[in-house]
């Protein structure tokens, strides 16, 4: 898997480079400017961009600008941003298009190589990475709301991992239930949220967006 | 229009009246009081009438600066010296108090403008209502008026037209009108007239002024050096506490892996996976630090979505109008960005509002903030406020807060902050 990888600090980006190719990444690029990323998704045509938000040479969000502007240009190009901190704010900017394969972690997230290694697999094949850290904030705050109060106990925790990305094997492993009860809870909550019954992947997507969108025109 | 302006002019009529009879009635009395009073000191009795009547003068003066601002917006800025807070009681805190008045180049400006007032201040504002009624009498007077006052006292004067029959008294109101005419284009204007007379009255010198504006930079200085200092104690003991003991514990874990990790791997093992989750722990808590002392979406994107993204992570939905053509000084941006926060904690923890809205915009060379909650108001700015906290934070930067609450809501937080954008 062919990857453009964006980082400012010589530390990280060459941790990063040494952690991807172990996994068997190949890595194209890795630069350090926005300017330099906007090139390098233009020309290499990467299967995945490993971008960090803050970039120079303006130190402002750069390079979540550079990803998003790639992402315009090539419709689902996947994007893995990695940041400081996280923000919803930036999650619903990334997830905004509703074309999957993009992804939102902290940096600390790199300490579980092999969580890290599945969260860019996962996006380059189109599906989502948010972390635990947004979805949880977004839980916290929204579970007094509907339709998020419909969920149950169970569903609300399952929908935490389905907005993370993960899929229903993943799901079915980390609580320790079968795949069918996952899907049997995922087709449960897409019914509460409204979302119609389709074969399409792109639902766990919308579920997220139903879910961020839900923050946004809550209330009203 | 037309209908308006009469309106307006016949208003100004009014006001003109009201005016008038303050600066007849209320400077004259209050004058004499004053003078008498003040006279009076060497005698003993005056120590204690003095502070008395200059209050009275004070409240008569603050309502005309009131109606100023409410009949023509004219602002008559205050500016008396607040009293200390450890005047004493009894006799010695009277002599005091009326000395610190006394003192108060403010009084005297006060005594100069019940001069100007009972004198210019009252012919200016009499002319409005004069001019009304005197358009009203000459109608009257062609009206038929003047045949019982002609026969009672012969030839009688209008304004400067001897009226004598009905054609003097025809061409009276004529002359009726048009005074009525002038009063429909300067009654407004001879109201702010008599405003703009007081306030020039009021205002103190351009020394004064600066003496005063050095006494609140002195202030708010030392509030500015306070608050910092505040500051870096608490990243230095945050730091020191936090991620500083935590790093340490990885190091020893690390070093204690170093001897076991060939005797004993699984123990070996299990303080890895300790100095991994240390790790981790210090990174969450330089984050917080970080976001404590310089936000990253403030700094990645401004302060509107800086706002935006903080009333995302409130527990009660927040509505976020930003109208802002650039960004402030970092510093200015970033006190901003502090005071909507505790506003918008203060809103979330004492409120019990269930709504917040965040209106931003940049005029008159100031960024306007308001935080609105739909709670059970009643939060005062007062000792140990979160919100006397902000002012001080706003006050380096010349910025005010305002608060209305009143009990039963809604609370409003108002602040400004004189500044440019880039």
């Amino acid at each position: 898997m062919r990857v453009v990888l964006a980082e400012d600090l010589f530390l990280l980006r060459d941790g990063l480079v040494r952690m991807l190719e172990a996994f068997g990444f190949e890595i194209l690029a890795a630069v350090e400017t926005g300017p330099e990323l906007g090139k390098a998704l233009a020309e290499l045509e990467p299967d995945v961009a490993v971008v960090d938000v803050r970039l120079p040479p303006s130190h402002t969000d750069e390079g979540l600008q550079c990803a998003l502007a790639a992402r315009r240009a090539r419709p689902g190009l996947p994007v893995l941003v990695l940041s400081q901190h996280v923000e919803q704010l930036y999650a619903r900017e990334l997830l905004a298009d509703g074309n999957g394969g993009v992804g939102y972690l902290l940096k600390d997230r790199v300490f579980d190589a092999e969580q890290f290694v599945d969260a860019v697999r996962r996006v380059a094949a189109g599906g989502t990475a948010m972390d635990p850290q947004v979805i949880s904030q977004l839980l916290s705050r929204r579970s007094q709301d509907r339709p998020m109060g419909r969920l149950t106990p169970r569903e609300r925790e399952v929908m935490e991992l389905v907005a993370q990305g993960r899929s229903n094997a993943a799901i079915a492993s980390q609580l320790v239930v079968t795949e069918r009860a996952v899907a049997k809870h995922t087709s449960n909550i897409f019914a509460k949220l409204g979302l119609p019954v389709s074969d399409d992947d792109n639902r766990r997507v919308l579920a997220v967006l139903a879910y961020l969108d839900h923050g946004r025109t809550n209330g009203s | 229009m037309a209908i308006k302006k009469a309106r307006g002019a016949l208003a100004a009529g009014g006001q003109g009246l009201v005016l008038a009879s303050a600066a007849l009635v209320g400077s004259v009395v209050l004058f004499s009081l004053a003078t008498v009073s003040i006279a009076l000191i060497p005698v003993g009795v005056g120590m204690f009438t003095t502070p008395r009547v200059l209050t009275l003068l004070r409240a008569h003066v603050n309502r005309r600066r009131l109606l100023a601002a409410q009949w023509s917006r004219v602002r008559i800025p205050v500016r008396y010296r607040p009293l200390p807070e450890d005047v004493r009681k009894g006799v010695t805190g009277q002599v005091e108090r009326c000395s610190l008045m006394l003192r108060d180049p403010a009084t005297w400006r006060d005594m100069r403008w019940l001069l100007a007032d009972m004198t210019g201040g009252a012919v200016v504002a009499v002319l409005a209502p004069a001019l009304i009624l005197e358009g009203v009498f000459g109608l009257l007077l062609a009206a038929g008026l003047w045949k019982p006052i002609v026969e009672a006292s012969g030839t009688y004067w209008y304004t400067f037209l001897p009226v004598d029959s009905s054609d003097t008294a025809r061409l009276a109101a004529l002359l009726g009108l048009v005074w009525m005419i002038v009063a429909l284009h300067v009654n407004t204007r001879l109201v702010r007239a008599h405003f703009r007379l007081a306030g020039a009255v009021l205002n103190p010198g351009r020394q004064e002024e600066l003496e005063q504006r050095i006494d609140r930079l002195t202030e708010t200085r030392h509030d500015a050096l306070d608050t910092s200092a505040a500051e870096l104690r608490r990243i230095e003991r945050d730091l020191h506490d936090g991620a500083q003991a935590r790093l340490v514990a990885m190091g020893m874990n690390l070093g204690t892996i170093e001897a076991l990790i060939e005797k004993d791997p699984a123990q070996a093992k299990e303080l890895l996976s300790k100095a991994r989750e240390s790790s981790a722990e210090a990174l969450t808590e330089l984050r917080d630090l970080v976001r404590g002392i310089h936000p990253p979406v403030l700094a990645e994107r401004g302060l509107g979505d800086a706002v935006r993204a903080l009333a995302l992570r409130l527990p009660v939905p927040a509505e976020v109008e930003v109208e802002l053509p650039g960004r402030p000084d970092a510093p200015v941006e970033s006190a901003a960005y502090f005071a909507v926060s505790e506003a918008l904690t203060n809103a979330v923890k004492h409120s019990g509002a269930d709504r917040v809205w965040v209106d931003m915009t940049y005029t008159d060379g100031a960024l306007r903030i308001s935080v609105t909650d739909n709670g059970k108001g009643g939060a005062v700015v007062g000792a140990g406020s979160g919100l006397s906290g902000v002012e001080r934070r706003l006050g380096t930067f010349d910025g005010v807060l305002a608060v209305s609450s009143p009990a039963g809501g809604p609370t409003m937080v108002t602040m400004e902050i004189p500044c440019e954008l880039f």
